[in-house]
């Protein structure tokens, strides 16, 4: 057998797969269910697809850091029915209608940084892996809420709570233009800060950064309290939408999607690079694809099948290289 | 030339790009059976890329290869080692958690039959390598706890359990003392003459006149020649490397003002089970070698100085302020830098472009806040200026250059935060003459703008051609501060090993 001589070109259409391939496939998933649905070309159809995308869309972004950060959270799903809970609960205890909201919107973000915090400690100070770290907080965030709740929901006692769910501008839902406006701030933070290119930095390899004198903990440190503060803001928006929030069911496997979306985005699981803009195309991949089998009447029980089929395509392509 | 049949490796034309960028051009090169070859050249004249195009690590652009006179179609590492072709790589490529006879039988471990493993036999032919290599290692010990001439020696022990026809050696003696290269060299005598070819990959070109029967010379990618080693002398051979004719090594040394103040004081520093009450001093613009073995504590001295290791006991003055740093940071900021001895494992991002490696430790100059890419763009084009860097682009990823021109990023990314003192450690290991020399000029050039260096080295040589004075270590003590006529070989390694002769 002769050496065959690798054709450029062959090489040249991976290289460009790998680095567009989210975009490319989010496109062409879009192009084929347009045309091959009426019913999902209806722009309500759309709106509901972004509403859907964006409460896991945001906790994906957090997702997103921790991952490049050379880390993991396994926490953030569990963490969006703890300071959802404890920010509804917070809420009926003020009168006034907006300070409530306003009450409920603190305490939520408060709650959300904290336990963010709490990751980031015990992963850099505790020295524990983060996947056991957030494995452990998991269930931990999840059980309190259960007990605050008594396995049932919290509901919101203020009329002003739900209108924040609802609200439209020029059409679209809140929750979509806040993921896009962390889209656009996160790609910023993590492309032209400091921060953003120390945390690749860690993620691509900690003992380089630590003797370039990156203060490598603190670094991480801040990517679970950006995944925690996500997921707070999360909660805030998913209870409005829904005027209540199941301490059992709320952010139920949303750490699935995030991750989910984070690689489907191009964001390498070892670390040290990966796009925000990415993770968008994911976080629609999945929405896109969960709709679409909807429609067609696809039984719910087999959606995490296709689910994970893409996922694994997703991560075959990124190997090509 | 020989019987047609005596040739084990042959490749004709061989060439390689790496996206689009050739690195090898039109390798024609015949290996004969028994043979040690030797093949030399600067970095980035794509020794290493030919070794990987030969080994299955990577796929030749172009070109043929043909391994024991068939057509060798085979691209994978571990198809190359069951043919015979086994590789010793320049980095280390064992498992730490496991322990020696593991590591030397992983991938093709020994079985009963019953098809478990056969421990006792692989324990046992284990020890007969380690033997056969005069290296004092148990087959138990973990790898993880082993020093890197240990290291070594059970990578080439390694090499040598499964039969291979064709060794390639890539820079083995690296990390190696004198004794151990005698083994070393020993061994592959041994070899030789049971009809082993071996492939040596090499800088010092002392050690490839010893060893090789044949020599190659690669420069810019291209076949420079092929001799018999008796055919060069150690000149002609850097002459060929080089393209040029070499000029002098080593710049003149240049003793610092009488009245220079002393930049470092440090008093009785100990770090428990590491450094021991170690006391030297440091003058502006002075260069103070360290020399001594591999494990003697010099590198640990200067992670500690850096802040990276906590010293327990005694003091530090930096420019007459208190300097026992804590992190890093501290020593940052205060002006202090160091080069450190693993390029890879802690000096630069391989997956990183090149600009943001020369800015890692001075990002924060670049932000208002956000990060200004054109001005870091522009330093780093000044950086490839100055110490003339070989790159396509700024955005290349370090992986993609050469040891020599990581080393120079390195060295950039330090000079980038202005330090006041350079801690230089090994900085030529693993880099060719050229740079070598551009380093040794760029050291000098750094001390006569007032910067003091200590330059921590295993080669003699280098220490001896920049300081005035060397401290010696040995067992994590200063063994001795030599200067004036006592800056001797012979003086270094009593020093160093406490044995004279």
């Amino acid at each position: 057998m002769k050496n065959t001589p690798l054709s450029g070109r062959r090489r040249g259409v991976m290289d460009l797969l790998s680095e567009y391939g989210p975009y490319i496939a989010l496109a062409l998933l879009l192009l084929v269910c347009m045309v091959s649905s009426p019913a999902f070309r209806k722009p309500q159809n759309l709106l509901n697809i972004t509403r859907q995308i964006s409460y896991s869309g945001m906790i994906a972004i957090g997702m997103t850091y921790v991952i490049i950060g050379g880390g993991i959270d396994l926490s953030v799903g569990s963490m969006l029915a703890f300071s959802g809970c404890i920010g509804i609960f917070a809420m009926n205890q003020v009168a006034s209608p907006w300070g409530g909201v306003a009450v409920a919107f603190l305490a939520t973000l408060l709650v959300g940084i904290a336990a963010g915090a709490l990751n980031g400690l015990l992963v850099t100070a505790g020295k524990i892996p983060p996947f056991i770290v957030t494995l452990g907080t998991l269930s931990i965030f999840r059980s309190l809420s259960l007990y605050i709740a008594n396995a049932g929901l919290v509901t919101s006692k203020n009329a002003c709570y739900a209108q924040i769910g609802g609200l439209v501008w020029l059409g679209v839902p809140l929750p979509a233009w806040t993921l896009l406006l962390f889209t656009a701030i996160g790609t910023l933070f993590l492309t032209q800060t400091r921060t953003g290119r120390h945390i690749c930095a860690v993620g691509s390899n900690e003992r380089v950064a630590r003797y370039a004198a990156i203060r490598t903990n603190w670094v991480k440190f801040q990517t679970y309290v950006i995944a925690g503060a996500l997921a707070g803001f999360s909660a805030f928006l998913l209870g409005g939408r829904l005027n209540s929030l199941s301490s059992t069911t709320a952010g139920l496997n949303y750490e699935l999607d995030a991750i989910a979306a984070t690689i489907i985005g191009g964001t390498a699981m070892s670390g040290g690079k990966g796009s925000i803009v990415g993770t968008l195309a994911g976080a629609l991949i999945l929405g896109i694809v969960s709709n679409v089998l909807d429609m067609w009447g696809v039984s719910v029980n087999l959606q995490g099948t296709v689910k994970g089929i893409v996922i694994i395509i997703a991560v075959l392509i990124q190997r090509q290289k | 030339m020989a019987p047609m049949s005596d040739v084990i490796l042959e490749t004709t034309n061989l060439a390689k790009s790496y996206s689009g960028v050739p690195v090898l051009t039109g390798i024609s090169i015949q290996v004969r059976k028994g043979v040690v070859l030797g093949i030399i050249g600067e970095n980035g004249a794509g020794k290493s890329t030919f070794i990987k195009c030969l080994n299955g690590m990577t796929e030749p652009s172009s070109g043929e290869i043909r391994f024991m006179g068939q057509a060798w179609g085979n691209c994978s590492v571990a198809g190359a080692i069951a043919e015979g072709l086994v590789t010793i790589p320049q980095e280390f490529n064992l498992v730490n958690d496991l322990n020696v006879y593991e590591n030397l039988f992983l991938g093709h471990e020994l079985r009963t039959p019953l098809g478990l493993l056969d421990r006792r036999r692989m324990r046992r032919r284990a020890a007969e390598l380690l033997a056969e290599l005069e290296a004092d290692i148990p087959p138990d010990q973990l790898v993880g706890s082993l020093g890197v001439a240990e290291k070594q020696m059970v990578e080439i022990a390694k090499a040598l359990t499964s039969p291979c026809r064709l060794l390639i050696m890539d820079e083995p003696t690296t990390v190696l003392n004198q004794n151990e290269v005698a083994t070393l060299f020993k061994v592959m005598r041994r070899l030789k003459e049971s009809g082993v070819s071996i492939l040596y990959i090499s800088h010092k070109l002392k050690e490839v006149k010893t060893i090789c029967d044949e020599v190659v010379v690669l420069r810019d990618g291209q076949f420079i020649s092929h001799d018999p080693i008796d055919a060069l002398d150690e000149a002609e051979m850097a002459r060929r490397m080089v393209g040029r004719e070499l000029h002098q090594m080593f710049p003149p040394k240049v003793s610092p003002a009488p009245d220079a103040q002393v930049v470092l004081d440090v008093r009785h520093l100990t770090v428990p089970g590491v450094l021991e009450d170690v006391t030297f001093s440091l003058r502006q613009g002075e260069i103070l070698g360290f020399a001594g073995l591999v494990g003697s504590g010099r590198t640990e001295l200067a992670e500690t100085l850096y802040g990276i290791r906590k010293a327990t006991a005694g003091t530090v003055e930096f420019f007459g302020r208190p300097g026992r740093f804590s992190s890093p940071q501290e020593a940052l900021k205060a002006g202090l830098a160091y080069l450190s001895e693993d390029r890879q494992g802690t000096g630069i991002l391989t997956e990183f472009p090149l600009a943001a490696n020369v800015t890692l430790a001075s990002l924060k100059a670049y932000c208002h806040p956000f990060i200004r890419k054109k001005e870091e763009a522009a330093k780093a084009e000044s950086y490839i200026e100055k110490f003339r860097i070989k790159t396509d682009s700024l955005q290349t990823q370090l992986k993609n250059l050469s040891g020599g021109n990581q080393q120079k990023v390195s060295i950039a990314k330090n000079l980038d935060t202005s330090p006041r003192l350079f801690i230089f450690d090994e900085p030529t290991r693993g880099i060719d003459i050229n740079a070598k020399s551009e380093v040794y000029a760029f050291i000098r050039e750094l001390v006569s703008t007032g910067v003091s260096c200590i330059l921590i080295s295993s080669d003699l040589e280098e220490v001896l051609g920049l300081c005035e004075r060397i401290a010696v270590m040995r067992g994590g003590r200063l063994a001795g501060i030599l200067e004036g006529e006592k800056l001797t070989d012979e003086e270094i390694m009593y020093l160093a090993t406490g044995v004279k002769g």
